[in-house]
Order: C-alpha cells, then structure tokens, then sequence
C-alpha cells in the first residue's frame, strides 16, 4: 500500500524538480524513494507466498477457478512483475550512471508497475466478488469466455478506484505527518515544509476521493450485488423502508439488534438508492447459510473504515486551509495530529479489506464456490499450522527489521550532500 | 495449443533457472570468492541490481503454469507444501541477506547477513534440484488428481516415497554443483583480482564434480524412469540435447583455462538449458507423472479451456518482448567489473 501510494508521490517530486529547477526536489525524491525501496523490497518478500498459495492452502479452488484467474495473475506477472523489478533497480542505483532524464523516466515507470499490478490483482478479487465472463466446464470448474468482461469487470473498475485512492492516502499522511515531525523536532525544516506541502494537497484530493465518488460506487456496487453484505455491514437485521444509517452501535447477534445505536433516520435508503423511502433488505430476509460468517467483526471493520476515512478529510481539509493561509507551519496543535494521524490510513486500509472479504463469506466466489470447499485436500491441518507459525515467527522480525530500518532513515533524514555528488558525475 | 503453452512454460523455467541461477550460484560461493568483508560487498553489488529481476521470473513462470494448467498448479503446490513452504522461507531470507547487508556499516550486521545469504542460497540449490528430481521420479498421483508427500520415507524410489530420496537428493547435488559454478563464472566476469582468480579456480576445479555427477544423475535417471527415453527414440533430434551438455561442459574448461569468463558463463547457462530441456524433452506430454502410470497429469487433463489460452497467445508474446527489453536495458545499464573501493 505504502509503495502504491509513494510511486506517484515521489513522481511528483520528480516532476517538481524539473518544473521549478530546484534541486531540492531532487534529494527529496532521492529520500523517498530509499524508503520506497526498503518498503518495496519488504513487500516483494512477503508478497511472494501469495502467489503461492493459490496451490499449495486453496489448490480446490486453484483448480476450479484457474481458467479465469489464472489469466489475470500470469498478466500480472508478464506485464507488472518484470516492469516494476527491471524499473526499481534503475530508480535506486541508476541516477548516477543514466542521468537525471532517465531516472524521470524509472520513476514513471515504477509508477506505472505498481499500479498495473494493482489493476490485476484487483480484476482477480473483483471477478471472485462479482464474477463475469466465464462458463461452466462439463468437468464442473469454470473456464473464461470473454477476456475483456475479465479485465473490464465494472466490479474491477469501482474497487480499483478505492483500492489505489486508500493507497495515495496512506503515502500522503506518510509524507506530510513525517513533514511535520521534522517540523515539530525542528530539523530540516525547509525540506518538512516542501514535504507537506505536497503531501497535503495530494491527502486532502484523495481522501475526497475516497468518500466520493469512490466509495459511493463501491457502495452502489454492493447494494446491487451483494445486498446480504451490505445488510451485515450496516447491521440491519430488518428490512426496512426509510432505513438509517448507524453511526455507533453494538450489533447483539442473539437479540438480533443494535444496542446503543445512534443514527441518522432514512439515511441509508438515500445514499444506496437516493430515496428517502427506499426499501433496504435487512439480514433476516436472506437464508441464514448465506450471511456473512462473522457478521459483527464485518459491520465493526465497515464502520471503523468509514469514521476513519470521514476524519481523513477533516483533518486534510483543515490542513489544507491552514496551508493556503500560511498557517500550518506554525500552528504546532495541527502539526501533532498529522503526525500523529500517521498509522490511521494503514489501519483503514485493513479494515477495508476485511470489508471486503469477509463481505464475501461464505464464498469464494460470490454465489458460485464456497470457501469452505476450496483448501488443499490432501494437506493436513497440522502441516498448515506448522507452517502458518513459521510464517509469523518470520514476519515478525522483518517487520521489527523493518521498524528498525524505517527509524534510522528517518533519523537520517534528507540528504543535502546530493548536489555536490551529481554535479561530480555530470 | 496446449503443447505451444508446455513449451512456453518450459522456456520461461529455463530463463529462470539460468537467471536466477547466476546469483544462487553466487551465493554458494560467497565465501570462496569473497574472504573479506569489503569483498563479499563486491559479490552483492554484483548481482545487486539484477538478482530481483531475475526472480521474478519464478513468479511469472509460476503465474504462467497456473494459467495454462491449472490442475497442475493444484496438485503439485499442494502436493509439494512442506518443501515449497521451506522454499519460500529460504527466498525470503536470502533476499533480506541481500538487501539489508548493506543498509548497516557494522560487522556483526554484515557477517550476519553474509551466513544467511549464503546458507539460504546453498539450501535453495539443492532443494530445486530436488524438486526437479521429484518430477523426473514421478509423484503418488491417486484418482482424485492430487498427492501429499512427507519430506522423506525410507529414501527408496518406489513405494511411500518422499520428497528427499536417493535419487533427488543426488539431482540437489547436481544443482548444487551446476549452480556453484554457474555462479562462480559470473562473478569471474564481474569482478577483477583476487576475487577474479578465486572464482576462476572454483570453476576449474569444481568442473571435475560437475562431470562426475552428471554422469552419476544421467544413469540413476535410465533406472528409476527409464520411459523418459520414449520421447526420444520417436524423435530421434532429441539426442542432440545431451551433445550439447557434453559440449556446454567442454565449453566451460575451455574457455575457463583461456580466461574468458564470458563466454564460460554463457558455457554454464547453455549447460543449465540442456539438462533441464532434456528432462522436459523426456517428460512430454506428461507435466507431472505419476508412481502409477494411469494418474499421470498430462498437457491434456491439466489444461486450461481453449478460448482462456487462445487470449494468451494474444498478449503472452507482446508482454515476454517488452519484458526481454527491459533485461536488455538493466544488463546494458549495469555491464562491466564491480571494484571493490566503489562506493554505494
């Protein structure tokens, strides 16, 4: 996420560099993208074992599904895989050797690598939510039928929106809460205040995004789709004409209720189907075996989701007003809470995703494959423990490593010798 | 169409395997080449820039199987879980060996990186050659078209068998020798000196082991598969492959002795092309046989529909040529020798 959302970031620095011929930019760009490569090469890391595991825990579902996802993920690696590696070693040890121009160029490119991954790992998740363009085989697994209904899922295009506007917040608060820790801490604060400069126009254009149009359609979607999950998320367990929408609550599974609920009346029915009337279908009117399988953990993740992206804008729009008014870099109450904002976007990012998979329960494929038919059948329960510890003993510590890595750049900060150094290898 | 999909997959294996081979192989021999610390920064700055690259190629041959054979992607990653699981733990700790060494000036942060990359790429060696091996034997397929396999039983070829057996182990070996010195002819190329001449006479001497296991591998595969010469008596241009495993072994001794470690390497990788071809050749139109015959996964039963690998065509090659470009453009960017006082 932190890559998605610093690729296009550090592109604009780039741009900026070139633009306004301040070689500032530069080092700026030079600084990020060293962060950018410790995330990118964390994210590889651990990214790989989900490639794999398609086989090796989910090869039931591997085998039924592999003639339409199996497309999307050999796309991504064909197309995203080799252009995001070959640009990544340019971007971090290239500068020197090509050139100012070429390093433009990787920066773009890297860009357009991490996001064309996002784009096929989104059409696979989106054809499991909302799966189109495919057949049944007469050995009962699904094959494709249009390549294009595949890639231009209308599912696809909504999530993606959402996904890579969460990823463009998540870079954003990075830069400008680190901007205002040098701020606050009082060091190179020339460089703090081009960080947020940047990072506060681009936070406070995504978070809007993320609100609208956005998630707007991404709910839309849901209600069309998925009305069962759009139930659970909203902890509606009647249906009702004119439903609320809750903004606090407890949802009881046994009363089958909300406790403590405070809402808005009709709210709900308006922003799913702009009437104030409109019916919306509560859980009780889908078979129980269709319901999402942890209902409350779904409406808490949704909920937690939404207050954080709502506060996102709160504080980006301030940011912004106080920025355009010259007095952000002296106002230290709102330099502390972007600082201190910082890990919110990670955090509703995740929770976004749970959203969105365990929207999904209990299937694989939306209405097709269930998920509790899809694991490896001949791998033991043992055998998945076994590994499943060894995978979190092992993410730890790269993710202490990580922590560890992260704070000694910081501490480092930018490096102003840059100029020198490039003007010697021009 | 399913057998242009087995060879397409085939060849990404082969890019694979001698791509990433090189800087496996460079690990191997991190300790022999490199004998101090400023040194074994040298062996990582040499594969630096393109050892992720080169992995990606596992990724994309990986996401290419299972896109043309999914059956198979299903049975074998399932029925491989334990030593693919262990692969994935090697990869991502020879990776963090790479990249972290460097981000600390400490020695017992560099030493400790230098053990683990080391130790994982040896591990990794073997464990791909016994992956390989486990193909060639075959796998306890049953009716439901899929397989479980312990790491070891009684290390015999027939019967339970496991991942590790006599025979695996002893391809491991093979990989572990052809990679050595694939490796080592790399970094012979990349680098000058001291280091040069250590890389040199790894290959020189290993040479001698990798002959010797060649032959060794070459029989034990006439006993425990012996259908695997089916292929090749039907179309007999197939005995050109293992001529050019003799000639690609002449080659690296050659041009070793004469000091031309470019054209060794190139050697070495058409060496890592004829013996995985060759076990490719032999296996057609099997893409994972079975103990018994009747449950082998062929191109036929592991295919995926018509229509999917039909689009594939369409846009496979368009993307492998703009990838290929882009190696082009890394390997130009980055040529020539690694010196040792260079800084970062």
């Amino acid at each position: 996420m932190l890559t998605m959302g610093l690729a296009p970031i550090i592109v604009i620095f780039k741009t900026l560099a070139i633009y306004q011929k301040d070689e500032r930019w530069n080092e700026i760009a030079r600084f990020w993208g060293k962060i950018l490569g410790i995330t990118f090469l964390f994210g590889v890391v651990t990214g790989i074992p989900m490639e794999f595991q398609f086989g090796t825990n989910w090869a039931a579902f591997s085998k039924y599904a592999g003639g339409v996802i199996g497309q999307t993920l050999a796309m991504e690696g064909t197309f995203a895989f080799f252009l995001e590696s070959a640009f990544i070693g340019i971007f971090l040890f290239g500068e020197k050797r090509l050139g100012q121009k070429v390093h433009y160029f990787a920066s773009i490119m890297l860009f357009l690598g991490t996001w064309l991954s996002g784009w096929f790992i989104i059409a696979t998740n989106a054809w499991m939510q909302h799966p189109v363009g495919y057949e049944v085989g007469p050995d009962g697994s699904v094959q494709l039928t249009s390549f294009w209904a595949l890639v231009l899922n209308k599912w696809a295009i909504y999530e993606y929106m959402h996904n890579m506007g969460g990823a463009v917040v998540v870079g954003s608060f990075a830069v400008s809460a680190l901007g205002a820790f040098y701020i606050l801490s009082n060091r190179k604060v020339e460089y703090a205040r081009m960080f947020m400069k940047v990072g506060v126009i681009v936070g406070c254009i995504a978070s809007i995004w993320m609100l609208f149009p956005s998630g707007d359609h991404q709910g839309k979607m849901i209600a069309e789709f998925q009305p069962v999950t759009l139930a659970a998320m909203e902890g509606l367990y009647d249906t009702k004409e004119g439903a609320p929408m809750v903004l606090i609550g407890q949802p009881d599974m046994e009363k089958q209720r909300l406790d403590n609920a405070i809402h808005i009346p009709n709210m709900l029915s308006f922003i799913t189907y702009q009437r104030w009337d409109a019916k919306v279908r509560g859980l009780n009117e889908f078979p129980k075996e269709d319901h999402p399988t942890n209902v409350p953990l779904l409406y808490y993740s949704f909920h937690i989701m939404v207050g954080l992206g709502t506060i996102f804008i709160g504080i980006m729009v301030f940011a912004a007003i106080w920025l355009w008014r010259g007095w952000l870099f002296t106002a230290n109450w709102l330099l502390w809470i972007i600082m201190l904002s910082f890990p919110l976007p990670f955090i509703a990012n995740t929770v976004g995703w749970m959203v969105a998979e365990l929207g999904r329960q209990p299937w694989l494929v939306y209405g097709l494959f269930r998920t509790e038919h899809g694991h490896s059948p001949m791998v033991s329960g043992g055998n998945v423990l076994f590994t499943l510890l060894g995978f979190l003993g092992m993410y730890t510590v790269l993710s202490l490593l990580y922590i560890f890595l992260m704070l000694r750049r910081i501490d480092q900060g930018v490096e102003e010798l840059g100029l020198e150094t490039l003007a010697e290898a021009n | 169409m399913e057998t242009i999909w087995f060879g397409i997959v085939a060849f990404m294996l082969v890019c694979y395997v001698v791509l990433d081979g090189f800087d496996i192989g460079a690990g191997i021999v991190h300790y022999f080449v490199g004998r101090s610390d400023k040194e074994r920064d040298v062996v990582i700055r040499a594969i630096g820039p393109v050892w992720d690259g080169n992995e990606v190629w596992l990724l994309a041959t990986g996401g290419t199987l299972y896109f043309a054979f999914p059956a198979l992607y299903a049975a074998g990653f399932s029925g491989f879980y334990l030593p693919l699981i262990m692969v994935l733990w090697l990869l991502i700790l020879r990776a963090a060996g790479i990249e972290l060494r460097h981000q600390l000036d400490n020695p017992m942060w560099t030493s400790f990186w230098d053990f683990v990359f080391a130790g994982a790429s040896i591990l990794l060696a073997i464990f791909f050659g016994a992956a390989l091996g486990n193909v060639i034997r075959g796998v306890p397929l049953d009716a439901t078209g899929y397989f479980f396999e312990p790491l070891f039983t009684d290390w015999t070829t027939s019967g339970a068998t496991g991942i590790l057996d006599w025979f695996t182990v002893l391809s491991g070996v093979v990989s572990l020798v052809a990679l050595s010195i694939h490796g080592a002819n790399y970094l012979a190329h990349k680098t000058e000196g001291d280091m040069n001449l250590r890389a040199r006479k790894v290959v020189s001497v290993g040479w001698y082991a990798l002959v010797l296991v060649t032959i060794l591998s070459l029989v034990a595969v006439m006993v425990v598969r012996p259908q695997i010469l089916e292929n090749y008596y039907y179309l007999p241009v197939g005995w050109l492959i293992p001529l050019f495993v003799a000639a690609s072994l002449g080659a690296i001794k050659y041009f070793n002795s004469k000091g031309n470690d470019k054209l060794a390497f190139i050697g070495s990788s058409v060496y890592l092309a004829m013996m995985l071809g060759g076990a490719v050749y032999g296996l057609y139109p099997n893409v994972l046989p079975a103990l018994d015959p009747a449950f082998s996964l062929t191109i036929q039963n592991a295919k995926a529909g018509s229509y999917g690998l039909t689009a594939g065509l369409i846009w496979w090659p368009i993307g492998i040529v703009i990838a290929l470009g882009y190696f082009a453009f890394l390997f130009r960017t980055f040529k020539g020798k690694v010196a040792v006082d260079e800084p970062h």
